[in-house]
């Protein structure tokens, strides 16, 4: 598929909308946005994945891009939700990994292709530094952090889940 | 996206599954045991919900088919609309439910269409949930002496209710049958490993014929589904 000089533009600025739910990450970074095309004169077309099938925030990252879309001149903005191929914490960017460390959640570790989720290596409190971090809740805020505690200073942090 | 590739029954078996028990876990809110555990089962909830928007919308509109359907025109299993009980009944639900929903998702990601999807998408979300069931189970049969009774009996009350999810479903690309001995094993080794006993009786209620796929539900659905769908039958057409 070609891409033109327009949709590039689009495509950056969609993924320049942060995350809703963890604002520090945007759109591009976590790797929800899977494509933009522009269909016609005022006209563009965006393509979503969510995280997990009930991730509240689709409708809020729907809205966010159509807002900011619309900004540059596309009158009509349709975004789409795509499942597949479903998307994987794997997709979250270098930089998007070091900005959720950043903001005191741990990063989720790499996933074997296709296998079961791997739990052999420790997760690193996002506060210290230590690997002496124990599992309190496989459930945190959202449906895509744990809950974990650091053994070393003793903080609770969130683990954004293998997936 | 196009209606026609998805089978419609099938869609709806799924989709009702998930609403209901989506429902059933969400009655939790503000009486889980501990804060940690309404935190995950409002998070389990949230997935089954999420899971049954995308297959509603496949065949239909998901207000319409979730809140303005009568009882028989559901097509979820008995286990999923069984009332939460006490803690341990709703892990027992869970262990039965998530077990055999990986197995079907599993097996549905690698057909052809929209469903396997959803599948490919879902099966994973279930990872979770399926390791929530099991981690508890085995804490609460291994457990104290009043959880390891209170988790056989759930075991015990609910097993009733696990041959219908072997069911025959119409337009299912995987055949639920297929999928009975593997959840089986997974499931002895669970209570096994929790020092508990595999229920004996029969795994269908006397009353049960055609059952839940076939529109036929237990007493407590009928006053679940009032309390889902009273909001929006009172209010026809209202939005935020």
């Amino acid at each position: 598929m070609v891409t033109t000089v327009l949709e590039e533009e689009l495509r950056r600025i969609a993924g320049s909308v942060p995350d809703p739910e963890l604002p520090v990450l945007t759109l591009d970074e976590l790797g929800v946005l899977r494509g933009v095309r522009v269909t016609g004169p005022g006209r563009v077309e965006v393509e979503l994945t969510p995280t997990y099938t009930g991730c509240p925030a689709v409708e809020a990252m729907a809205a966010d891009i159509t807002e900011r879309l619309r900004e540059q001149g596309m009158a009509e903005v349709s975004v789409r939700t795509v499942l597949s191929p479903p998307w994987s914490s794997d997709a979250i960017s270098a930089e998007g990994r070091r900005k959720l460390a950043e903001f005191g959640i741990a990063p989720p570790r790499p996933t074997s292709a296709g296998g079961p989720v791997p739990l052999t290596l420790s997760v690193r409190c996002p506060h210290c530094g230590s690997l002496d971090t124990t599992l309190l809740s496989r459930f945190s805020s959202t449906a895509c952090k744990a809950l974990r505690r650091c053994e070393a200073c003793g903080e609770p942090f969130d683990h954004f889940k293998e997936f | 996206m196009t209606t026609s590739t998805v089978p419609t029954t099938a869609a709806l078996s799924l989709a009702d599954d998930a609403l209901v028990l989506s429902h059933r876990l969400g009655e939790w809110i503000g009486h889980a045991p501990v804060l940690e555990e309404e935190v995950a089962l409002a998070n389990i909830a949230l997935d089954l919900l999420g899971q049954a928007r995308f297959l509603y919308s496949m065949v239909g509109d998901e207000d319409e088919l979730a809140y303005l359907r009568e009882e028989r025109a559901f097509r979820n299993v008995q286990l999923v609309e069984q009332p939460n009980g006490d803690f341990a009944t709703t892990i027992a639900r869970q262990l039965f439910f998530s077990c055999y929903q990986g197995l079907l998702y599993g097996e549905l990601a690698s057909t052809d269409g929209e469903l396997a999807a959803l599948a490919a998408r879902a099966v994973k979300e279930v990872a979770y949930h399926q390791d929530h069931a099991v981690q508890w189970t085995l804490r609460l049969g291994d457990g104290t002496p009043e959880s390891r009774i209170r988790m056989q009996r759930a075991l015990d009350s609910l097993w009733r209710y696990s041959g219908e999810l072997f069911a025959p479903v119409e337009g299912l690309p995987v055949e639920p049958a297929a999928l009975r001995e593997r959840w089986l094993e997974t499931v002895t080794t669970v209570i096994r490993q929790a020092t508990l006993t595999v229920p004996d009786g029969s795994d269908h209620t006397p009353w049960a014929a055609g059952a839940g796929r076939q529109g036929i539900h237990t007493e407590p659905f009928g006053r679940m589904l009032a309390e889902m769908q009273h909001l929006h039958r009172t209010h026809p057409g209202a939005s935020w």
